[in-house]
C-alpha cells in the first residue's frame, strides 16, 4: 500500500531545449513550492539552448527531480536518425553543440520512473522505447495496461489530454481546460498527458506546466506566457529550420 | 478494498462527526439519510449510494458526478454543500437538507392560475440563472427536483447534470438519452448533454403542467416515443384550458420551440419575460400547425434530426441584458445620445442580449400620481413616447426591448432596484459635467457605480477644457 500523504507535483514535459520557456516555467513553479518535481523527457531538440537547458535539468535531477528519458534526448545520445526532417536536423544541430558531459547526463536518463502509486515515461508506457503517442483512448487503453500504477504521466504529444479509466472499462478522453483544475477520481485510474513547456502544439503558444495535486485530487494545466519571439529569433539565428521558429508563435 | 455501503448504518452512527438520524423511504440509486452536524445549524440530508458488487456502473458515476458538481456550487438556489466522504472508501454525500414546498406536491394541484404559474415560473427562471451563470446545466429538471423555499427556488440532485469544465464522465458511459421522460430536451433525446437551454426546455414542460394539469408528451418508455418530440409539438396550452392568458402561453411555448435557434437561450429572459407578461411579444397564431403535407415530409426528413434541434448555445461573449437609464427630463439633451451610442456597443457584442429601456419619473412624494399637462396626456405616457422614440435607431425587435416608465423619488434606487430583480448583467447610464451641486449631493451615475452588482458604463459628454487662467 502506498501512502497517502499529500504531495503537490510539478511536471515540466517537452522541454525541447527552449530557455525563455523553461526559465518562465520555473519561475511560475517556485510559487507553487512543489514536493516532487519530475522533468518528463525531451529535454532537447528543436530549441536553441541544449546546453542551458541540460545543465540546469542536471542540477534539479541533483536537488532531488525526478528525470526521464524522450525520444529527442535518445536520439541526440545514439545518434539516431529514423526521425522527421526537423527533428533530425535539430539531432545533428544539437549533437555539434554538446560536450561529451552534456551527452553522457542524457545517456543515464532511465525510461520510467516510479513515485508512489504514479509512473513517470515520457510516451506510451507500453514498450516505452517504442515511443509511442497517447493520442486517442485505444492508445491510452494500452499505456493503462501495460502498467498497475494508479496513475500514469507522460508528454510526447505536445497536447495536453487526462484519460479516466473505471476498472474493466475503456477509458475516458477529456481536455483539461488550462489554469482549471481537473478533477482525480479515487475510482479511477489516470492518464495525464501534459503539454509541452517549448514546444506547445495545442493551439496556444504559453508553455504549459503540469500541477498534480493529491490533497485536492486535481491535475491542472497551468500556462506560462512567455517571450517566444526571442527563441524564434535564436532559433533562426542559429540556422535551424525556420519552421522550428515559426510554430512556437502559433503553438502548432 | 473494504466499501461500505448504505445497508449496514443505522441511527445514530456517525459518518465523520454526521449524525444520521432516520433514512427516508423510497429512492433506489441511494439510500437517504436525514441527519445532523453540531458543526451547522441547518438540517442535513445524506445520500449513501448503493455499492455492492455487480452493482449498474452508472449508479456510482452518476453519484461521482453529483459529489464532483455539488461541492462547486454555491448561492441560495442550491442546498449548501456540507461534506463527501472518499468515494473509495465511504462514499456519502451530505446536503443541507432544504425545506420548504416541493414543486411535485403543487404540480398535483394543477392547473394553477396564471398568476401563480409566472410566480413559481419566475422563480425556477432566477435558480436557473445562477445555476448556469455556475457553469452547469442540471439536465434532469422536473417537479421532484424543485423545492419552493423561503429563499427562492431550490433546485436538488445534480446526479446528470454536466459542468462546462468538468469531463462528462456520464455522458462518455453511455449515449442513451439520460434524464426525465416527461421533461426531456430534443436533443438530450438525441444524445446532447452540453447545453444550459436544455434545461429551459424543461422548464417549459414545467409550466405547461401546471398550467394546463397535463404533461406535455406523457411519458413515453421507448427511444421512439420520447423522440416524438422532435415532430409533433404537444396541444396548445388554450387548447386545453381556455384561461391561459395568451402571454404566458408565447412563454411557455417559447421555452418548449425544439430549434434552439427559436428557443429562449437565457433564463434571465424567460424571467424577465414572466415579470413583465404585459412586455410578451405575441405572434399571430402561435407555432405553426403542421399540415399533412409537413408531417409527411417529416417522415422523410427523419435523418436530419440534428437539424432540428439546431445548434447549442453557443457559449456567448457579452452582457445578455442590457439596461439602459436614458434620463428624459430636459428636452434635446445631447447626453442621450451618448447613452444610445454605447448601448447600440453593448447590443452588438452579442446577438440575442435584450435591452431595458428605463426613464424614471421623479415624484415628490413617495405614491403621488403624475400629474398630466394642459393637453390632457399623462407625463407617464408622454414619457413613455419618448422613450420608443429615443430607441428607434437601434431597430431592435420586440422580443429583444421593453420600455419601462418607473415613477421613484430617488431614481438611482430605482434602477438598482429594477437591475437587481431583472438580473441585468450590464447598466449604461449617463454622467453630467461635475458641479460643486453634484460633487455636494451625489449624483446618480455615482450612486450607480457604487451598488449595482454588475458592470456599469458611464457616459459622459467630453468635456472642453477650459484654458487656465493665468
Amino acid at each position: 500500500m502506498s501512502e497517502r500523504a499529500a504531495m503537490r507535483i510539478v511536471i515540466l514535459s517537452d522541454i525541447h531545449a527552449n530557455r525563455e520557456a523553461f526559465d518562465a516555467v520555473l519561475d511560475a513553479a517556485r510559487a507553487l513550492s512543489a514536493d516532487e518535481t519530475v522533468l518528463l523527457g525531451d529535454l532537447v531538440g528543436y530549441g536553441p539552448d541544449p546546453e542551458y537547458v541540460i545543465e540546469r535539468c542536471a542540477r534539479m535531477v541533483e536537488d532531488g527531480a525526478l528525470c526521464v528519458l524522450g525520444n529527442h534526448d535518445q536520439a541526440v545520445v545514439h545518434n539516431r536518425r529514423d526521425m522527421s526532417e526537423n527533428a533530425r536536423e535539430a539531432v545533428q544541430w544539437t549533437r555539434q553543440r554538446l560536450s561529451d558531459a552534456h551527452v553522457a547526463f542524457l545517456g543515464t536518463l532511465p525510461l520510467s520512473a516510479m513515485s508512489g502509486d504514479r509512473l513517470y515515461v515520457h510516451a506510451s508506457a507500453d514498450q516505452p522505447a517504442k515511443w509511442r503517442y497517447v493520442r486517442d483512448t485505444d492508445a491510452a487503453a494500452a499505456s493503462l495496461a501495460a502498467s498497475d500504477a494508479s496513475m500514469i504521466v507522460c508528454g510526447h504529444t505536445h497536447i495536453p489530454a487526462l484519460y479516466y479509466q473505471l476498472p474493466g472499462r475503456r477509458p475516458i478522453r477529456f481536455t483539461p481546460i488550462d489554469n482549471v483544475p481537473a478533477p482525480l477520481s479515487p475510482l479511477r485510474r489516470h492518464l495525464l498527458v501534459c503539454g509541452a513547456v517549448g514546444q506547445p502544439r495545442d493551439g496556444n503558444p504559453a508553455a504549459c506546466l503540469g500541477l498534480i495535486d493529491t490533497d485536492k485530487q486535481s491535475a491542472t494545466m497551468l500556462r506560462v506566457p512567455y517571450d517566444y519571439n526571442e527563441t524564434a529569433r535564436k532559433i533562426v539565428a542559429s540556422g535551424l529550420p525556420p519552421w522550428l521558429s515559426m510554430r512556437l508563435k502559433i503553438g502548432r | 478494498m473494504n466499501q461500505q455501503s448504505g445497508s449496514d448504518l443505522k441511527p445514530g452512527d456517525l459518518l465523520d462527526g454526521i449524525e444520521l438520524l432516520e433514512r427516508r423511504p423510497g429512492a433506489s440509486m441511494a439510500a437517504l439519510w436525514n441527519a445532523r452536524s453540531p458543526a451547522h445549524d441547518f438540517p442535513l440530508i445524506v445520500k449513501i449510494p448503493f455499492v455492492e458488487p455487480g452493482q449498474d456502473v452508472s449508479m456510482l458515476v452518476s453519484f461521482e458526478v453529483e459529489e464532483l458538481i455539488a461541492k462547486r456550487l454555491s448561492g441560495p438556489h442550491v442546498p449548501r454543500f456540507v461534506a463527501s466522504g472518499d468515494i473509495g472508501r465511504i462514499p456519502y454525500l451530505a446536503m443541507e437538507f432544504v425545506t420548504g414546498r416541493g414543486l411535485a406536491e403543487v404540480a398535483a394541484g394543477a392547473p394553477l392560475p396564471a398568476a401563480e404559474v409566472g410566480e413559481i415560473g419566475a422563480q425556477i427562471a432566477a435558480a436557473l440563472v445562477s445555476l448556469h451563470r455556475q457553469k452547469v446545466a442540471h439536465l434532469d429538471l422536473k417537479p421532484e427536483n424543485v423545492i419552493l423555499s423561503s429563499r427562492g427556488a431550490v433546485l436538488i440532485d445534480f446526479g446528470l447534470a454536466r459542468h462546462a469544465e468538468l469531463p462528462d464522465l456520464l455522458g462518455e458511459e453511455s449515449s442513451l438519452p439520460m434524464g426525465t421522460a416527461a421533461y426531456m430536451s430534443p436533443e438530450q433525446v438525441l444524445g446532447d448533454r452540453t447545453d444550459t437551454a436544455s434545461d429551459i426546455f424543461a422548464l417549459g414542460c414545467i409550466l405547461y403542467q401546471l398550467a394546463t394539469g397535463v404533461e406535455p408528451f406523457g411519458r413515453p418508455q421507448t427511444f421512439a416515443g420520447m423522440k416524438r418530440r422532435l415532430y409533433h409539438p404537444p396541444r396548445r396550452p388554450r387548447d386545453i384550458v381556455g384561461a391561459i392568458p395568451r402571454w404566458l402561453e408565447a412563454v411557455i411555448l417559447r421555452c418548449m420551440e425544439v430549434d434552439r435557434a427559436k428557443r429562449y437561450a437565457d433564463p434571465a429572459h424567460v424571467l424577465s419575460d414572466l415579470q413583465h407578461p404585459e412586455q410578451v411579444p405575441l405572434r399571430e397564431n402561435g407555432p405553426a400547425r403542421r399540415g399533412v403535407l409537413a408531417s409527411m415530409r417529416d417522415l422523410f426528413r427523419r435523418s436530419d434530426d440534428q437539424a432540428l434541434v439546431g445548434n447549442p448555445v453557443a457559449r456567448r461573449n457579452g452582457p445578455s441584458t442590457i439596461l439602459a437609464a436614458v434620463d428624459l427630463s430636459s428636452a434635446g439633451d445631447p447626453l442621450i445620445q451618448e447613452v444610445l451610442a454605447e448601448t447600440a456597443r453593448l447590443i452588438a457584442t452579442r446577438g440575442d442580449s435584450r435591452l431595458a429601456c428605463i426613464t424614471v419619473l421623479k415624484t415628490e412624494i413617495l405614491g403621488s400620481t403624475p400629474e398630466s399637462d394642459e393637453s390632457g396626456a399623462s407625463i407617464y405616457l408622454k414619457r413613455l413616447v419618448a422613450l420608443k422614440d429615443w430607441a428607434r435607431p437601434l431597430h431592435l425587435p420586440d422580443t429583444r426591448i421593453s420600455f419601462h416608465v418607473l415613477e421613484a423619488v430617488a431614481p438611482a434606487e430605482a434602477i438598482l432596484n429594477y437591475a437587481r430583480h431583472n438580473d441585468v448583467s450590464h447598466i449604461v447610464v449617463g454622467a453630467r459635467a461635475s458641479s460643486a451641486m453634484r460633487r455636494h449631493l451625489g449624483s446618480v451615475s455615482t450612486k450607480i457605480v457604487a451598488e449595482a452588482l454588475c458592470s456599469v458604463s458611464v457616459v459622459r459628454i467630453k468635456a472642453v477644457e477650459e484654458p487656465a487662467h493665468a
